[in-house]
């Protein structure tokens, strides 16, 4: 896994993120410890583990949010720099776990503001307002409202239209459905399922739920304690699994068997 | 350099014309005088701006040699042993030349020699055989109370004790009007007069002989600025006239009709003026609701200029503070200590600091240092509120912000300060409501304000014109501090 093999043409972008021995400490704990990880490009990369174990720390790194003590991180072919670090964001849409919508601006506001800042006209961003509110399935009568207003899963719809409004290339999304029942879970497990067939963007969800993973990933990326256990496929993880810590964390997750079946009619 | 020294010059050296000032101390026989030299200046045709009164002799003193004021009345025992204490003045031209080097000079004296004097009940004096200050050498137990400026003053309680080998121990400082009242209750034996004070009649009091001739005298006389003899001879021409026209018995009367009947003291001076200097200058009496209204103008001037600079600058430290955390505990640290200082000695101290700042002698007195006070205790709250709202954003709200690509600027506006926006609100109406009372002090410097009518109030024991400045002060208070609804937004 060289370097060399992600650059070439901007059209052949192979790796959307690349961590390269990628250590983060915060005092005696080590939430990344070394993680040699690359990120495919234009695909679905769902990453699990149990709490705890750096996920969050992996996307805050990949936004320029966190720093590496040490090793090297690579997004989107460049290396993270503080003075291209805005326009680096600007091609990131990166959803935090609790969703991040600002209590003081209404849905719409938190939608645009980014387009605002950088100067879109209001014609631009209504059209792209009705385009998004489309695509998420969000009747466009309630972005009017404060975030306060709506309900646990329509705000995690504004939040992903927030990401989505720069039309970015990558997407970072720390456990968007976690908050939710099991109803709208579902509900949205299939939208975002169709959603990212439809957009065909490099996308990283970290989600601890095994079923999730495997309903939305077309990969999965198994982690522990900093480091990556295993990655490949739902099926791989449960019939060729290469540590026992594997056997014992897809065994837990009861429901992950049935989108296994599920995928095999 | 030359050129700004030039400026400078031309800036200091312009004629300004400007309100003739005259000042006074706070005690009440000190503001009729001060009433009668307004009557006096207006009587020569000048404009006069509102007298303004002085908590203390160091603070009117400084406040004339530096141009702030043009004249005010004081006793030449004071100008002596207190003001030039350090120059050993023995006679009236060595006076006149002291006065010169500070360009200032003295009227004659106004007719009356107000001394200082120890006073007990009658009954009490009596009771005990003491007629003279010698005799209370044999009373060790007698409780002893003095006005704040007599305990400190070279002429004052540390000479008397001295001279007369007085063996008192139980001897506290308190404010004169309050001396009186504490001498009839009982709860002192003995206290310091002025020998025209009204209440020597009406509290039947016994006046100790000063055998040993202790008190110097105090002859009344106008302190003047040296200048006005050039740019206002009329009226130093009319101030001489007043020499040896107010008799003692005249000035206990009129401290009388000020004091114990409640008369306004610009009514004293221009009931005096018309009947003995055939002066009449109206002066007009203010409604209870024109004194209010006066009054809530000075003090929310003082308040609000002072609130909106200390947002002003408040705002921007705790950001800083908040950016850099050690400079933000440095800056947290100073604001903390600027609040820990006496609200009054803070207010004192801003006059020699504005003049080491090198502010125009006009903005020495009044509103400005007390401006300048306020804004300094104004500071704390609003720095640290918004220090604590900026780190209060939670952790997931940073970093979505940060993610978006914003700049610093735009992230600060638009996300960080409207979330830290309850914090800081609630830091300015904290600010709001500590400065409403803390500028009630403000008057002592004078600053007016509702303290104008508190401090009269004290001074005079009018109770009901205490309650018109300390009402309306709570009142706004209140106001703010429950009328000023902080939007405490419910995001949940
Ligand atoms: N800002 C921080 N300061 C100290 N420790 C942190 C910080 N952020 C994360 N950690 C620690 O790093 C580890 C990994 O955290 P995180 O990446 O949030 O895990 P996950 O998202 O997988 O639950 C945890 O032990 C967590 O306590
Ligand atoms: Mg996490």
């Amino acid at each position: 896994m060289t370097t060399a093999s992600t650059e070439g043409s901007a059209g052949e972008l192979r790796h959307a993120i690349e961590f390269t021995r990628t250590t983060v400490r915060f005092g005696a704990t080590t939430a990344v410890n070394g993680i040699e990880l690359s990120v495919p490009a234009g695909r679905t990369t769902a990453l699990i583990g149990p709490s705890g174990c750096g996920k969050t720390t992996l996307l805050r790194l990949a936004v320029g949010l966190q720093r590496a003590d040490l090793g090297d991180v690579r997004v989107l072919g460049r290396r993270i720099e503080s003075n291209s670090l805005a326009e680096l964001r600007h091609s990131i849409g990166y959803v935090v776990q609790e969703g991040g919508l600002f209590p003081h601006l209404s849905c719409e506001k938190n939608v645009s503001i980014v387009a605002e800042f950088l100067g879109w006209d209001s014609e631009r961003i209504r059209a792209r307002m009705s385009e998004l509110c489309a695509l998420v399935q969000l009747p466009e009568d309630l972005i009017a409202r404060a975030p306060s207003k709506l309900s646990g899963g329509q705000r995690q719809r504004v939040g992903l239209m927030r990401a989505l409004f720069l039309d970015p290339e990558l997407l970072l999304l720390d456990e968007p459905l976690a908050a939710l029942d099991p109803m709208v879970r579902a509900e949205l497990q299939d939208d975002l399922k169709q959603i990212f067939a439809r957009l065909e963007k490099s996308v990283l969800l970290v989600t601890h739920d095994l079923a999730e993973a495997g309903y939305l990933g077309d990969e999965l990326v198994l982690m522990r304690a900093g480091q990556v256990v295993q990655r490949g496929s739902l099926r791989e993880l449960f019939e060729e699994p290469t540590d026992p810590f594997v056997t014992s964390f897809v065994s837990a997750q009861r429901g992950a068997r049935d989108v296994l079946a599920e995928a095999a009619q | 350099m030359r050129a700004l020294a030039l400026l400078l010059c031309l800036a200091a050296c312009a004629p300004v014309s400007r309100d003739l000032r005259v000042g006074s101390k706070r005690f009440t026989e000190s503001r009729v005088l001060g009433e009668l030299g307004v009557i006096v200046a207006r009587g020569t045709g000048a404009t006069v701006a509102p007298r303004t009164e002085f908590g203390g002799t160091m603070l009117a003193w400084n406040a004339l040699r530096t141009g702030a004021i043009d004249l005010y009345p004081d006793y030449t025992g004071t100008i002596i042993n207190e003001i030039l204490a350090g120059e050993s003045i023995e006679s009236a031209e060595e006076l006149t030349e002291a006065l010169a080097q500070h360009g200032i000079r003295s009227t004659a004296p106004l007719g009356f020699n107000n001394t200082y004097a120890i006073g007990l009940r009658e009954e009490r004096a009596h009771e005990l055989g003491i007629e003279r200050v010698s005799d209370l050498a044999q009373h060790p137990d007698l409780k002893l109370g003095f006005s704040n400026e007599f305990m400190d003053r070279a002429d004052g309680w540390p000479g008397l004790r001295e001279t007369y080998g007085l063996p008192q121990s139980d001897v506290r400082g308190l404010d004169h009007d309050v001396a009186y009242r504490a001498l009839e209750s009982g709860a002192l034996d003995a206290i310091d007069l002025y020998s025209t004070d009204a209440e020597i009649d009406y509290y039947a009091l016994r006046v100790l002989e000063d055998d040993r001739a202790y008190f110097p005298r105090y002859d009344a006389v106008f302190l003047y600025r040296a200048e006005l003899a050039t740019t206002a001879p009329t009226l130093v021409r009319e101030l001489d006239r007043l020499a040896g026209k107010i008799s003692e018995d005249a000035m206990v009367a009129m401290n009388a009709r000020a004091k114990l009947e409640l008369v306004p003291a610009a009514t004293v001076a221009s009931e005096f003026a018309a009947s003995q200097l055939d002066l009449h200058v109206l002066t007009t009496e203010r409604t209870l609701a024109e004194r209010l209204w006066l009054r809530t103008k000075e003090h929310l001037t003082l308040v609000l200029i002072s609130l909106f600079a200390a947002i002003v600058i408040a705002i921007p430290l705790g950001i800083l503070a908040a950016r850099r955390e050690r400079l933000g505990q440095v800056v947290l640290a100073i604001t903390g200590i600027l609040q820990t200082v006496p609200s009054l000695a803070l207010l004192v101290v801003m006059i020699p600091l504005l003049k080491l700042l090198g502010a125009p002698s006009t903005y020495l007195i009044g509103s400005a240092p007390a401006i300048l006070a306020l804004f300094l205790y104004g500071l704390l709250p609003i720095v640290r509120n918004t220090h604590q709202g900026l780190k209060d954003i939670p952790g997931d709200l940073r970093d979505a912000a940060e993610a978006l690509g914003l700049s610093a600027r735009a992230k600060l506006w638009r996300i960080e300060l409207p979330l830290a926006s309850t914090s800081i609100l609630a830091g300015i109406k904290t600010s709001a409501v500590i400065n409403i009372g803390t500028a009630t002090l403000g008057a002592l410097i004078g600053a007016g304000g509702y303290g104008q009518a508190i401090l009269t109030g004290i001074t005079l024991d009018d109770t009901a014109l205490i309650l018109e400045g300390a009402l309306p002060a709570a009142l706004l208070a209140l106001i703010v501090e429950y009328g000023v609804r902080s939007k405490t937004r419910d995001y949940s």
